[in-house]
């Protein structure tokens, strides 16, 4: 049973930090409002949103189980105040960041007909912090970091990044958002 | 609520990306830059009652929250 819940406890970290990454990516992509992957620009985000409540779900799991852990033994503090446990507190604290950013860009996400676009833009940013914090917790924390495959999984993850955001970046994505808005302006 | 909704883009919002036009293809179409077209040429189309459905899940797949189903 505490062997269980231990295992259930990095399963849901590692699977949930693949959610996000795919999350981010389809986010980035979407924002392109291309075609891409020919599920149109509605599946895309309906997949970003699938892919963010899936990986919200999964941290729900991963921080319960390893309260309920005996060797974990995360408390109901340590699940909210970064910096404070007992176990590698920095890596830990970086998850209980992420778990507090986490629970608020959901928030937000959830009541964005009452916030707003400006707020919910605003707080979605966030998620470019967030992300990279459960990254390194994810590395750092984990008792599987010496191992090839999470290193290989975490390199994965942030290549999968990099690629959408110097997509976006690009001088292809840029210009066409110039052309367009030109064109509509007819300049 | 149900009788007369109709379809409303909010200009200063709308980024043209078109998710909305996808998904209620009956009353809009997409000009030839990605910006959502009333294809019945009314400002704010109307929405009849079968497409309501679609047009509740357009309003929620707007990134931007520019289309609106207004009275
Ligand atoms: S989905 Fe929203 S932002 Fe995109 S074209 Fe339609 S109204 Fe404009």
């Amino acid at each position: 049973m505490d062997e269980a819940l231990w295992a259930l406890g990095r399963g849901t970290g590692v699977v949930a930090l693949v959610c996000f990454t795919l999350t981010m990516v389809l986010g980035i992509m979407g924002c392109g409002g291309r075609n891409a992957l020919g599920v149109g620009r509605f599946g895309l985000n309906e997949l970003h949103r699938t892919a963010a409540l899936t990986g919200v779900g999964l941290i729900a799991v991963h921080v319960g189980s390893l309260m309920f852990d005996p060797y974990a033994q995360l408390s109901v503090v340590d699940a909210v105040v970064p910096f404070l446990g007992d176990y590698r507190p920095l890596w830990q604290g970086l998850g209980t960041l992420a778990v507090d950013l986490l629970l608020v860009v959901t928030v937000v996400s959830l009541l964005r007909d009452r916030v707003g676009p400006r707020v919910f833009r605003a707080v979605h940013l966030l998620t470019y912090l967030m992300w990279p914090v459960a990254l390194a917790h994810a590395v750092g924390n984990g008792t599987d970091n010496t191992s090839a495959w999470m290193i290989g999984l975490a390199a994965g993850c942030v290549l999968a990044v990099a690629l959408a955001v110097g997509w976006r970046l690009s001088p292809a994505f840029v210009g066409r958002g110039r052309v367009r808005v030109e064109r509509r302006l007819g300049t | 609520m149900s009788r007369g909704m109709r379809v409303h883009i909010d200009w200063t919002r709308c980024d043209g990306h078109g998710a909305c036009a996808e998904l209620l293809p009956e009353l809009l179409a997409t000009d030839e830059w990605g910006y959502p077209q009333s294809r019945s040429g009314e400002r704010d189309p109307l929405v009849p009652a079968e497409l309501e459905r679609y047009a509740h899940r357009a309003r929620n797949a707007c990134p931007l929250q520019a289309l609106r189903l207004v009275p």
